[in-house]
């Protein structure tokens, strides 16, 4: 359900980035208007921002594939979204990535990135390691956003070169953007 | 008693007016365009597992315009997890039609796991889809098309068909020909 939640000022200022914000006002400036996403740690204030705004619809995934579904499902009606996922969904939508590829689907993903950094997880290091090669493999062209201050203009520009050009498109947030995972809590 | 699945996509699509159809990749592909070539008709030759949600993707984007999708049992079961997603949303314009013999006809007519029981109209049930039936006549077929254009609420219609291949008529295979000829028809 597309429940639209309002934000408490208290609640935003403490789990929302400012690079998080700067990615909201992306989608706005964009006309994104659906953000079906996987959960990730890295994502929540994003979905959060998301989900609170009447102008973009959600939707939770069971799997990342039905996400590259659903934004071809979109685009064919006239619509624009951006996927929000992490590394380790890449791995699961290989071969759903040559209907994008087939059709000329403009397609945008932001991926965070586990498996590289400071990493707790050892589980999350094969796909992590390989995410971006992954996604060359599949015809992406593929960005990446190192620091707070990158971030809004790699995202408007992806999401410029994949409606402009129709191509797929996938901006890599380091993990180091995101930042260390607390695993004392 | 079983439903003829060639008679039953031409009763769902006769008079279409401006449905849009997405068919999943193997025989409703053949069965679509033996019923007609269209502009809307998306016919998805790969990407197994994902008629249904493109399907949701062209409803929420079109809220106002009938869109079905025709997809086998073994296309169904790979993306089954589209049924919890749709009932997410559940459109009001939005149909997916499971062509259920039990079979992957593509590959040499194995067995699918809706072959060992898989009740796939109970599992969209229990996924919070409320209207979904199970059809085993062609003579329910012509009730089923009014429901679809009706466009009260996501429909979930597994039809039993007898089991057998069917002749390969071959549509269109360039996906960005197919892509094209539909966005175009369906912005205007």
């Amino acid at each position: 359900m597309n429940q639209h939640t309002a934000l408490a000022p208290g609640d935003a200022g403490q789990s929302i980035r400012p690079w998080q914000r700067d990615i909201h006002a992306c989608f706005t400036a964009a006309g994104i208007t659906h953000v079906p996403f996987v959960p990730d740690a890295g994502h929540k204030g994003l979905i959060k921002l998301c989900e609170a705004d009447p102008a973009i619809t959600t939707t939770v995934l069971t799997t990342e594939e039905e996400g590259v579904a659903l934004a071809t499902g979109l685009w064919l009606g006239g619509r624009r979204s951006v996927m929000l996922m992490q590394s380790s969904g890449v791995g699961n939508c290989i071969n759903l990535f040559s209907l994008l590829e087939n059709c000329h689907v403009p397609f945008v993903t932001l991926v965070t990135m586990r498996g590289e950094f400071a990493e707790f997880n050892p589980w999350q290091i094969p796909m992590g390691k390989r995410t971006g090669a992954a996604l060359a493999l599949m015809d992406f062209d593929v960005y990446r956003a190192e620091d707070a201050g990158s971030v809004a203009d790699t995202v408007s520009g992806a999401i410029d070169h994949a409606f402009f050009s129709r191509r797929a498109v996938a901006v890599l947030l380091a993990q180091r953007l995101i930042g260390r995972k607390d695993w004392s809590k | 008693m079983t439903i003829e699945r060639r008679r039953a996509v031409a009763d769902l699509l006769a008079e279409r007016g401006d449905l849009r159809l997405v068919t999943g990749l193997g025989s409703p592909v053949y069965d679509a365009f033996a019923v007609g070539d269209h502009d809307l008709n998306f016919y998805n030759w790969g990407a197994m597992g994902s008629a249904a949600m493109i399907g949701l993707g062209l409803a929420l984007a079109q809220p106002d315009k009938p869109v079905l999708v025709i997809t086998g049992d073994g296309e169904m079961l790979m993306g089954i997890g589209a049924f919890a997603t749709i009932a997410q949303h559940r459109p009001a314009n939005l149909s997916i039609v499971v062509l259920d013999n039990g079979q992957y006809a593509e590959t040499g007519m194995q067995p699918t796991a809706t072959a060992f029981g898989v009740d796939l109209a109970g599992v969209a049930a229990a996924c919070g889809l409320r209207d979904v039936v199970t059809l085993r006549s062609n003579d329910e077929v012509a009730a089923l098309r009014a429901r679809i254009a009706a466009r009260n609420g996501t429909v979930v219609a597994v039809l039993k068909i007898a089991p057998g291949d069917q002749p390969h008529t071959i549509p269109l295979r360039d996906g960005v020909e197919i892509a094209n000829r539909f966005v175009r028809r369906a912005a205007a």
